[in-house]
């Protein structure tokens, strides 16, 4: 018996080792796209791709994402899919401009917050309690949540200055800062458009410059959850209700109030993403300000394999490709194209190299159609542009979902007592 | 045997009406938060339903809601999201309108051509999440949501002058349909207005609707892998091949949609053109309870709710905000869900208690027989 049990993890070690991407690897695949990037900088002349304020903008488009992103790993490894996420960061952007335009913006962070979790203690009663289809609630709260912020717009913004009911009034900035000298230098060295090392000024010149003080707050999230979630007892309880609940309830977690507090973080995360919308990415409270980041944000979750750090990669890669959109967004994606093509020449030939040659060719066609479409243009229709990030969302998806794994009870219903 | 249990059909009803008096309770709760009459707006609304023009603009709404909510329904069935009903309809309208602008046939075949090219356009948008699914594993619910916005910015790049798009004034159009493509209505006169003929088109996908699902088998394949997919595949279904397939159908429900609009009134797709239809649809959907004659009324009283609402705003002498009509329509689709879920449950119980005094009864009686064996 025992050794049967002993042998049965060992057999699997090395099938799993090939399966899952190194840290090693994960650089070298890092460090080659940088390269290849660089290369394509210098071919089409398109050298905003790396700037530093190209970056600097796909941080601050990245951060709400993220946030949205660790709303939904927090709600999906307690077992709860919470689509509802758009909902909550709306309230997030309501109740953040609402209170921040009358008490500063640091009040109007936690007002935020506290908007986002009361959407999600909504999500809680009806998932947990009532065991509601999650998404059918998630959707339901995404409705109710535009419809109250609407609602409120008209009794509150529509009657004070410089506010409609689409509106709020202007909110006083968090600031911004820079670390002196270093940024000025990294942007001074990206100007020189040098190979490579110009690239890696603009990718660590944006990450520190422009900073708002939330946005170090957000980036210090990412680990953070990672820690409670994988490195404390708490996390290992709320991590096992999403896993088997069954088996949590067992040993004698209350399985109802961690998904509770899992949900509710969800929420304030959500919500803080929202607020970081209205209060830093720009100063007002906007009617249709979210346009679908909650969505995105379980997008990037989704990509990241349910991991903090694949989280941030994503929401990363997609606040990028929506910098695009307000910076010169035609000619760089022109440029990305070329990107794309030859990224995918190279997982033709690796197509090759695994005997899958029907894929195979289809890739390298797809890849011969991108080349053409480059050669053939100058820039590319704007509206390629803003579906940039929903076409890379899918891409990305396609090509990684199969490698992916979700918590083992993310979604099912869940009863005290359903395991005797 | 089979008996009419007058409980069993107590419990489908006070799902659905438990629902609507707790969500217009709270509804009346958030108007008393906000300083309101928490009675008057319904007694204004229910006072617009009582005009017959007001009633025509709710049927015509209606009739859109209903094909958007059939199209949700389908993927219900088989426990498929599609949440990119949205984005399938509009942009099968924009192509419905623009061959209908190109091309001229004789109306006999004009009009099954355009609805062919709408049920296509649908099928094509939403089989590229159906194919994803069944060869990529990519979640629906994350495919759908990214189509819908890919949508709106094909729908964008389409309708640009140099491609097919017309300017008329401020407005992107893509040009008048020619007029062998128009559906006329009933005309009820010029203040009334005119009931859409396709509200005929979508009654008829209604009884298809059932029909196909409660009387072939392939509806009924499509229903057992929504109940359990292993099951149904050890019965012999190709669980990836009904995901496909449902999606496609799906889409093509939904191209269909927004028709009624274009061929009856609107003739041209343009900037002004109806969106979010696809999310009421869910909506409706769930509210209906994927049932076509449950759709048949949440999409009424939908419309309703949708028609009946601008005339808060104008009302006197206090006015009243519209948008009350969005958040009740998020509180319906709280409490319906809630509420069923509490009535199955209840309905679950009381199944288990029948069962178990069955059980008890038997078990009495044959504990008699045995002593009266025994003496």
């Amino acid at each position: 018996m025992s050794t049967a049990t002993i042998a049965k993890p060992q057999a699997e070690q090395p099938g799993k080792g090939s399966r899952r991407v190194s840290l090693p690897v994960l650089l070298l695949i890092i460090a080659g796209v940088l390269v290849l990037t660089s290369v394509v900088r210098l071919v089409t002349g398109a050298h905003g791709i790396t700037s530093t304020g190209q970056m600097s903008t796909a941080l601050r488009l990245a951060v709400p994402i993220g946030l949205a992103g660790l709303g939904g790993l927090w709600a999906e490894r307690s077992g709860v899919v919470n689509i509802g996420l758009e909902g909550m960061m709306i309230l997030g952007t309501w109740f953040g401009a609402w209170a921040g335009y009358q008490w500063g913006p640091w009040v109007g962070v936690v007002f935020g917050i506290i908007g986002g979790a009361l959407g999600a203690v909504l999500h809680a009663i009806a998932t947990v309690t009532f065991n509601v289809n999650h998404i059918v609630s998630g959707v339901a709260i995404n409705i109710l949540a535009l419809g109250t912020t609407r609602y409120l717009s008209k009794f509150t913004f529509e009657n004070v200055p410089q506010g409609s009911s689409k509106q709020s009034p202007p909110i006083d900035s968090l600031g911004t800062f820079d670390i002196p000298g270093l940024s000025g230098w990294l942007d001074t060295l990206n100007t020189k458009h040098w190979f490579l090392v110009s690239d890696i000024a603009g990718l660590l010149g944006g990450l520190i410059t422009n900073l708002s003080p939330l946005t170090v707050v957000a980036i210090a999230l990412v680990p953070l959850s990672w820690w409670v979630l994988w490195r404390t007892a708490f996390g290992l309880r709320l991590r096992s209700c999403g896993e088997n609940p069954v088996a949590a309830e067992s040993l004698g977690v209350n399985v109802y109030k961690y998904k509770y507090i899992a949900v509710i973080i969800s929420g304030g995360f959500a919500g803080l993403g929202g607020a970081f919308l209205s209060i830093v990415a720009s100063n007002v409270y906007l009617d249709g300000q979210t346009a679908g980041r909650g969505y995105i944000g379980l997008a990037a979750m989704i990509f990241g394999n349910w991991m903090p750090g694949g989280l941030a990669l994503g929401a990363g890669l997609f606040g990028y490709t929506d910098s695009l959109n307000l910076r010169g967004g035609t000619t760089n994606v022109h440029a990305l194209i070329l990107l794309l093509a030859i990224l995918l020449v190279f997982g033709a030939a690796y197509l090759v190299w695994r005997k899958k040659l029907v894929p195979a060719v289809i890739t390298a066609v797809v890849s011969a159609g991108m080349f053409a479409w480059y050669l053939g243009t100058h820039e590319v229709p704007k509206q390629v542009v803003t579906a940039t990030p929903y076409i890379v969302t899918l891409l990305v998806l396609s090509l990684s979902a199969q490698h992916l794994r979700m918590p083992k009870a993310d979604g099912q219903p869940y009863r005290k007592g359903q395991g005797k | 045997m089979k008996k009419f249990d007058k409980e069993r059909v107590l419990l489908a009803v006070a799902g659905p009406v438990i629902a609507l008096v707790a969500a217009i309770l709270l509804t009346s709760v958030v108007l008393i938060a906000s300083g309101k009459s928490p009675i008057e707006p319904y007694t204004l609304m229910l006072e617009q339903a009582s005009y017959s023009d007001v009633q025509v603009l709710i049927i015509n709404q209606a009739s859109m809601y209903y094909l958007a909510a059939l199209a949700v329904a389908v993927g219900f069935r088989m426990n498929l999201f599609n949440i990119g009903v949205d984005g399938q309809y509009r942009l099968a309208a924009m192509m419905t309108a623009v061959v209908g602008a190109h091309l001229a046939l004789p109306s006999f075949l004009q009009i099954p051509t355009l609805l062919l090219v709408g049920m296509l356009t649908g099928a094509l948008w939403a089989g590229v999440a159906g194919l994803l699914k069944v060869t990529r594993g990519v979640s629906e619910v994350v495919a759908t949501i990214m189509l819908n916005a890919i949508a709106t910015s094909l729908i964008g790049y389409l309708t640009l002058k140099d491609v097919w798009g017309v300017q008329v004034g401020n407005n992107m159009t893509t040009g008048t349909m020619k007029e062998s493509g128009w559906v006329s209505g009933i005309d009820l006169g010029s203040d009334v207005g005119q009931i859409y003929g396709l509200v005929f088109l979508a009654v008829a996908m209604g009884v298809v609707y059932w029909i196909v699902l409660n009387r072939t088998r392939f509806g009924f394949d499509l229903r057992a892998t929504g109940e359990s997919e292993s099951a149904a595949a050890a019965s012999g279904v190709d669980a990836k091949k009904m995901v496909l397939t449902a999606m496609l159908i799906s889409g093509a429900v939904a191209g269909l949609s927004g028709l009624p609009l274009l061929l009856g009134d609107a003739h041209t797709y343009s900037l002004s053109f109806p969106t979010g239809l696809g999310f009421t649809g869910i909506t409706i959907a769930l509210l209906g309870r994927n049932n076509p004659v449950g759709i048949a009324f949440a999409a009424l009283l939908i419309a309703f709710l949708d028609k009946a609402s601008p005339a808060l705003d104008y009302a006197t002498p206090v006015a009243y905000e519209k948008e009350i009509a969005t958040i009740m329509q998020g509180l319906i689709v709280f409490a319906v869900v809630i509420s069923y879920e509490a009535v199955r449950q209840w309905g679950l119980r009381r199944q288990q208690k029948q069962v178990g005094a069955e059980l008890a009864a038997a078990a009495a009686q044959n504990n008699v027989q045995k002593k009266e064996v025994a003496a």
